[in-house]
């Protein structure tokens, strides 16, 4: 993907819609089954897992408004959070064992070359209008996420090797899919691609309405989908409900149609404080995204409820330079200290500085992980381990620096201040998002470990917004600590970090060339994984990149945060994943272990 | 009890509160911004006098604290050590009054660190950060209140002595100043400066803002005893005599205005306090790790800190004796001139 998206949560980064929401799979058609009996006909998809009792609401709690329920257009966290209750893909990724598995999708096939996929729908399946599901609506699908008058943001990874995928139905069941080139992450790139129903859709798209349909707003009975929920109400300012879906093509081991719930309702409560006290005093049934301060504080007052640690995020966190080459336009201030910013011993030293285990305790209360590489321990599979995980040393800080050409003055005050080489000070400011407390921490903290460098740092907390249009548009800051969140354990979900023309290439963001000779052969390196069959060849190529960050350091990482969760203790089948989203990700296995009567309201 | 000796009470009682956040560096055991990794959120420590045997010691001691294993931030006594309390001890350095390097601190420990109030996110010393804080925001309500008075003075008696179009105009731009939503303009002018403010630039901007946002109120009141005291007998008869304006208002006018101006002060000074508190508060005072009053409350903003760590409300305990001084003062000046009413109801309200 060429392009970013950013979006707040949490005033947290999430990159890349790469891999994005969670929908599930769909069937095939079968004229007239009554919708809330299996009829043999559907190739249902029988989910294992516990058997549950059906009825109940279950609310939960958003951050912010769903801009839109538009698949096409969804560029924020809380939209996709919601579509993905609402809509499925053909092969969807497990957020719990994070493998492939089959959704709408009944099977498909990979041609020796890696150029042809072939997929077979589920037969006898419906949308939620109770409208047949066939291979022209995947067909209309991909011709609309390909269109370029729309702007899906996921559009370009549909583009290999410069050249847009081709789709083809064979029959009413049965598509081809084919590249220009093998593509690396194989079936995990249909995950997220939500099928849309074309007897509702076409007539718009023909008329250019299309990116404009389907806000929250939008009549209920304009809207259809293959997930396990459907539109019911929205109010704006206050909720949205979404209502089971009868048609939808996932059953329990007995046979019973998913799913369990009568209801999911998204209430929008905008500050994290208030999140924690609807749930504290039951309003809600689920709470997602905690802090580590808020998750104790839950811990310590339990009542009717579980906290749960689901254990390491993908979630990682980092300081940054402004390395951006501004030419003219740079102040001369800017200018003097990019010189230091530059000098790789320099990030060398303010990463030995850096005391990651103190962050890890006083910021995330112990609940989450040092870190040295963009790769969390969250994601077993693609991490590097031989990344060295050097202990923090500030006699190797002040060894690099040394080499480096900086020296120290000793004030009358006994203060010790580093000097560059032309005998100026270093001081510099690093700028966090004002709206989240945790990186505001472990900014301090890290002032307080360069000031024993010697540096004087300011920390500059700054509305989330300002921020990102600091760091991405105008450049004028010095460093500035963020985090991101992959969507997927795959590389590819966060390559618009690592390519140097990438828009979230935050230090020195769309490049036209790469202005280093460790950016360019990065650049090659994920090129190359893109368009590499098989997990070793890949993870090769991806620990090479994961070598030349460790090595040069653009991004200082420091720690990640676990995924920290809670639910009522009346709610069963909880399985909290470390993947978005955390826990709705089976949300029509989820039921109410003592029927609805004890479901909230 | 007599006026003067109420006055002399207050007055006393103000010196030695402001003498102690003064010399802060010597009543606090530490650096305010050296950090104690593994001490956060830890309570405010015990002092005994007898021990776990119920033995009595004359010199005072207390217990560590030690984490409670497997928690972050509950602590539990470990009665196996205890550490006496030194008195006179050299510590960290500091400028003493801001210039005069010292090392001597009234109270310190060898070995553990001793929290009288506890300590924060970072294991810094709450006790050490709010005598520190103190001088930030102390420092900030007087030297506001000196730029309101001398703006306020200033404006008022040239209102009240000139008149005419000059008062028109002058008065005007006072309820201009007084309707101007300062908040929100000081959020504006923060924007346009750079994104770093050194803290010294920080503390003078909120100096600066408090002061002008201020003197509508004393220059009204300026103005009214002019007013009056222009056509009282003595400055007509100077006058007759060709004294000018500038005598007239330094040597007749300005003398007679005193009262109010000190009864002003006594009022402005803790409004301003805590008009830096609440600035500081929202982020816009002086930054992290410096602390005053208002910053020092901010991490209340959060939800998990509010239910938690109860020491983190005492920076707001710290300003209850400062206001008590002031107004007790106010009262005991209005007393003794007993002329001009005080404006009870006036109040500096940032929005």
């Amino acid at each position: 993907m060429r392009e970013v998206r950013f979006f707040t949560l949490r005033g947290r980064v999430t990159v890349g819609l790469f891999l994005a929401c969670a929908s599930f799979l769909g069937l095939p058609i079968n004229g007239f089954s009554k919708p809330q009996q299996p009829n043999p006909k559907e190739e249902l998809l029988v989910s294992p897992g516990e058997i549950g009792r059906s009825g109940g609401r279950l609310v939960i709690s958003l951050r912010s408004e769903p801009k839109t329920l538009n698949p096409l257009t969804a560029a924020d966290g809380t939209s996709r959070e919601v579509i993905g209750a609402m809509q499925a893909d053909l092969i969807h990724i497990n957020r719990a064992t994070q493998l492939t598995e089959a959704a709408l999708a009944k099977s498909w096939k990979i041609s020796p070359d890696g150029l042809q996929y072939t997929v077979k729908l589920r037969q006898g399946l419906r949308f939620s209008d109770g409208h047949p599901l066939d291979a022209d609506d995947v067909l209309f699908t991909f011709r609309v996420y390909l269109d370029e008058s729309i702007h899906a943001p996921q559009r370009d990874l549909l583009i290999v090797a410069g050249k847009p995928i081709t789709v083809q139905k064979v029959d009413a069941a049965t598509l081809i899919f084919q590249f220009a080139k093998p593509y690396g992450v194989e079936e995990r790139l249909f995950d997220g691609w939500a099928i849309l129903p074309r007897h509702l859709l076409e007539k718009p798209y023909r008329e250019g309405r299309l990116a404009q349909l389907w806000t929250p707003s939008t009549p209920p009975k304009e809207w259809a989908g293959l997930g396990p929920f459907r539109l019911k109400e929205y109010v704006a300012g206050q909720k949205l409900v979404l209502e089971r879906n009868p048609y939808y093509w996932k059953t329990d081991a007995n046979g019973a149609r998913l799913p369990y719930l009568d209801e999911l309702v998204f209430l929008f409560v905008p500050s994290a404080d208030a999140q924690v006290l609807r749930f504290q005093s039951g309003e809600t049934d689920i709470i997602t995204r905690l802090g580590a301060e808020n998750f104790s504080v839950l811990s310590r007052g339990q009542r009717g409820y579980t906290m749960a640690d689901a254990g390491p995020g993908l979630e990682y966190n980092f300081l940054f330079f402004n390395l951006n080459d501004l030419g003219d336009k740079s102040s001369s201030d800017l200018t003097r200290k990019q010189k230091w910013f530059r000098e790789v011993r320099f990030r060398q030293a303010v990463s030995a500085a850096a005391d990651r285990d103190a962050i890890v305790r006083l910021v995330y209360q112990g609940r989450g992980s040092a870190l040295w590489g963009p790769v969390t321990p969250g994601n077993r599979r693609w991490a590097n381990a031989s990344i060295p995980h050097s202990p923090r040393s500030l006699e190797r800080a002040r060894t690099l620096l040394k080499e480096a050409g900086f020296s120290w003055s000793t004030a009358a005050n006994a203060e010790s201040t580093l000097q560059d080489s032309d005998g100026k000070p270093v001081e510099f400011s690093i700028l966090t998002s004002s709206s989240n407390a945790d990186r505001t921490k472990m900014a301090t903290l890290l002032q307080d470990d360069l000031k024993q460098l010697g540096m004087r740092v300011q920390v500059v907390p700054l509305e989330f917004r300002s921020l990102i249009d600091r760091v991405t548009q105008t450049k004028e800051y010095d460093a500035c600590l963020l985090g991101l969140a992959s969507f997927d354990a795959d590389p590819n979900s966060d390559i618009n970090v690592w390519l140097s023309s990438g828009g979230t290439h935050l230090w020195n963001p769309s490049q036209s060339h790469p202005s280093t000779t460790w950016e360019a052969e990065i650049d090659r390196l994920m090129e190359q994984q893109l368009a590499t069959a098989g997990y070793d060849q890949r993870k090769k190529l991806y620990d090479r990149v994961q070598e030349i960050l460790a090595q040069n350091q653009p991004m200082i990482f420091l720690a990640s945060p676990d995924v920290l969760v809670g639910a009522k203790n009346s709610i069963a089948n909880l399985h909290p994943a470390v993947l978005e989203p955390y826990i709705l990700w089976n949300v029509e296995q989820l039921y109410f272990r003592n029927g609805p009567e004890n479901a909230s309201r | 009890m007599t006026r003067p000796r109420k006055l002399t009470k207050w007055l006393v009682a103000l010196v030695v509160l402001h003498g102690i956040v003064a010399g802060a560096g010597f009543f606090a055991p530490y650096d305010p911004v050296e950090q104690d990794r593994d001490h956060p959120y830890l309570p405010p420590m015990r002092v005994h006098l007898m021990d776990a045997q119920h033995h009595f010691h004359s010199r005072p001691f207390f217990y560590p604290l030690r984490l409670r294993e497997g928690s972050f931030d509950q602590y539990e006594e470990d009665n196996a050590a205890a550490i006496p309390v030194h008195f006179f001890m050299r510590g960290a350095d500091y400028p003493l009054l801001g210039f005069v390097p010292s090392r001597w601190h009234l109270f310190g420990t060898d070995g553990a660190r001793i929290y009288l109030l506890g300590s924060d996110a970072y294991g810094r010393d709450q006790l050490s950060r709010i005598l520190f804080g103190g001088q930030v925001s102390l420092l900030a309500g007087l030297l506001g209140a000196g730029v309101t008075l001398f703006l306020g003075a200033l404006i008022g008696m040239a209102a009240g002595y000139y008149g005419g179009w000059r008062d028109d105009l002058l008065m005007r731009a006072a309820e201009l100043f007084l309707a101007l939503p300062w908040l929100y303009l000081l959020f504006a002018l923060r924007a346009f400066l750079p994104l770093a403010v050194s803290p010294f630039k920080a503390f003078l901007l909120i100096v600066v803002v408090i002061g002008m946002v201020g003197w509508a109120r004393p220059a009204r009141l300026v103005r009214g005893v002019v007013l009056s005291v222009k056509e009282r007998d003595f400055v007509r008869a100077a006058r007759g005599f060709g004294a000018s304006d500038i005598y007239l208002l330094r040597r007749h006018i300005l003398p007679e205005t005193a009262s109010v101006l000190l009864t002003q002060a006594a009022i402005l000074v803790p409004q301003f306090v805590l008009a830096e508190m609440t600035l500081s508060f929202l982020g816009l005072g002086v930054p992290e790790p410096i602390s005053s009053w208002g910053n020092l409350l901010t991490s209340l903003q959060q939800y998990s800190v509010l239910v938690s760590y109860w020491w983190m409300y005492l920076p707001a305990l710290a300003i209850v004796p400062f206001f008590l001084g002031y107004l007790g003062l106010a009262s005991a000046l209005q007393q003794r001139s007993g002329a001009y009413k005080i404006d009870e109801k006036s109040s500096w309200s940032p929005t």
